[in-house]
């Protein structure tokens, strides 16, 4: 029980899309960089996204899409997730993003957006930044 | 709310609030200085005596979706349901790809099913000690049944299925003979046999196999087909029997003593190990026997423990 651990993170996909190799693609380099990985699968709602972070207790919750609707899922995720008293959860993204569509997803609140091509150690360090800050408010 | 104030978390427990509830759960299972007040305050409060349910198996049984359609059953009987996912952690990176929730995300949006994914985090002990305390905290949050789940391998998987009232063995063709079921030693502490994927070519030779050993050990075997929902009905009737038959024998009473023996045995363990760790580092570098440095190292712990108990008598004269 005294094993410190990086984190729990919840990686999930919100909304019709159902391309899922990226998300277990970070779901499996957070596992083997020490992470407790909470993975709820394809075509989930933002409800039931925000739900199971708050249940889990997670540090960071890691949303992927690729269907284009990012714009509102995104957002959506985070007005769930401050609805559940879950809003200090840091949310980040990532996808087939447009350049374009990322500082208006940062300042609706998502912390981070990765597009295909970003070396993964340049993900994770971003989910252990954000993992450390959680985990020091609790 | 203010989740650092352990009477205010815990009083947010009994509210049934979700983010207090994953909180608590979180600050026992990290072992946080905030957990031992926390649950000095649990232990103060009169637990109401919840039924616990232990699903094990191998992977890729059905485990988590036998759960998700049981939920669905106790759901049904207007109950509160809590379930605590227990999988493996990487012994290399410590890290863990918790999926159980998968199967239950039909239930994620009600707020009366309470569901929380569990890492080993590779602790022989330990473990008890935190399921334990989860499913004390979900009972304390209203939750009743609760059910353990996790994967039949290892001792400590084993161990904490056995803190149940009941535990169901999951079973389905196609993942090793009856050898492999004999082999794994689950069948002797199973109280409920099930069948999954019944419709599977071969399962019906399983389940023939298995309503033989059934018979052997006075146990109840039932045949489902978890993910259309067939023989779920039929399953928790089952439980209920067994639960019932334990409970007149008196058996249930003689486990839940024997699962808190072994949650306190774990929890001692737990308190002790930073303690012994400590007193290791403090005498140098480890020469000789090791097991003899154990036992020196026992009985050092074991005269600073008394050293402390005579001081604190001193202390009240």
């Amino acid at each position: 029980m005294s094993t410190q651990q990086c984190g729990r993170v919840l990686i999930g996909k919100p909304g019709l899309d159902g391309h899922d190799r990226g998300a277990k693609f970070i779901a499996r380099a957070l596992r083997d960089e020490g992470f407790e990985v909470i993975y709820t699968g394809i075509r989930r709602t933002p409800e039931e996204i925000a739900a199971a972070a708050v249940q889990e207790d997670v540090d960071v919750v890691g949303l992927s899409l690729l269907s284009g609707a990012h714009n509102e899922l995104f957002p959506a995720v985070l007005d769930e997730l401050k609805k559940a008293e879950a809003g200090d959860i840091p949310v980040i993204g990532g996808g087939v993003i447009p350049a374009e569509d990322i500082p208006g997803l940062k300042e609706k609140g998502v912390r981070e957006v990765f597009t295909p091509g970003t070396p993964v150690k340049d993900i994770l360090a971003v989910f252990h930044a954000a993992a450390n800050e959680h985990r020091k408010k609790r | 709310m203010n989740l650092h104030q352990p009477a205010e978390l815990l009083a947010a427990v009994r509210a049934r609030n979700p983010r207090a509830i994953g909180r608590a759960i979180s600050l026992v299972e990290d072992g946080a200085p905030a957990a031992e007040a926390l649950l000095d305050l649990l232990d103060r409060e009169a637990l109401p005596a919840v039924v616990t349910v232990g699903i094990t198996g191998p992977g890729g049984a059905g485990k988590s979706t036998l759960t998700q359609q049981l939920i669905g059953h106790y759901r049904g009987l207007g109950r509160r349901v809590g379930v605590v996912a227990i999988d493996p952690s990487s012994p290399i990176s410590g890290g863990a790809l918790l999926g159980d929730r998968i199967r239950m995300m039909r239930h994620a949006t009600d707020g009366e099913v309470v569901v929380r994914s569990m890492a080993t985090r590779g602790r022989i002990g330990g473990l008890c000690a935190s399921a334990g305390a989860a499913v004390r905290l979900m009972a304390y949050a209203g939750c009743d049944p609760v059910i353990i789940e996790t994967v039949g391998v290892g001792q400590a998987e084993i161990d904490v299925v056995r803190l149940a009232d009941l535990t169901l063995l999951v079973m389905a063709p196609g993942l090793g003979d009856d050898i492999q079921a004999m082999k794994a030693g689950l069948v002797e502490l199973a109280d409920v046999l099930v069948v999954n994927k019944c419709d599977n070519p071969g399962a019906e030779a399983l389940a023939m196999d298995m309503e033989q050993v059934a018979r052997e050990r006075d146990r109840l075997l039932r045949r489902t087909c978890a993910t259309e929902g067939r023989g779920i009905a039929e399953l928790a009737e089952g439980l209920e029997t067994a639960l019932a038959k334990s409970s007149e024998s008196g058996e249930l009473a003689r486990r839940r003593q024997r699962s808190r023996e072994a949650e306190v045995l774990d929890w001692a363990l737990e308190m002790m190990r930073p303690r012994l760790s400590s007193l290791l580092r403090d005498n140098g570098p480890v020469r000789g026997d090791p097991r003899l440095a154990a036992r020196n190292l026992l009985e050092r712990l074991c005269r600073s423990a008394a050293d402390l108990s005579n001081g604190i008598s001193k202390e009240s004269t």
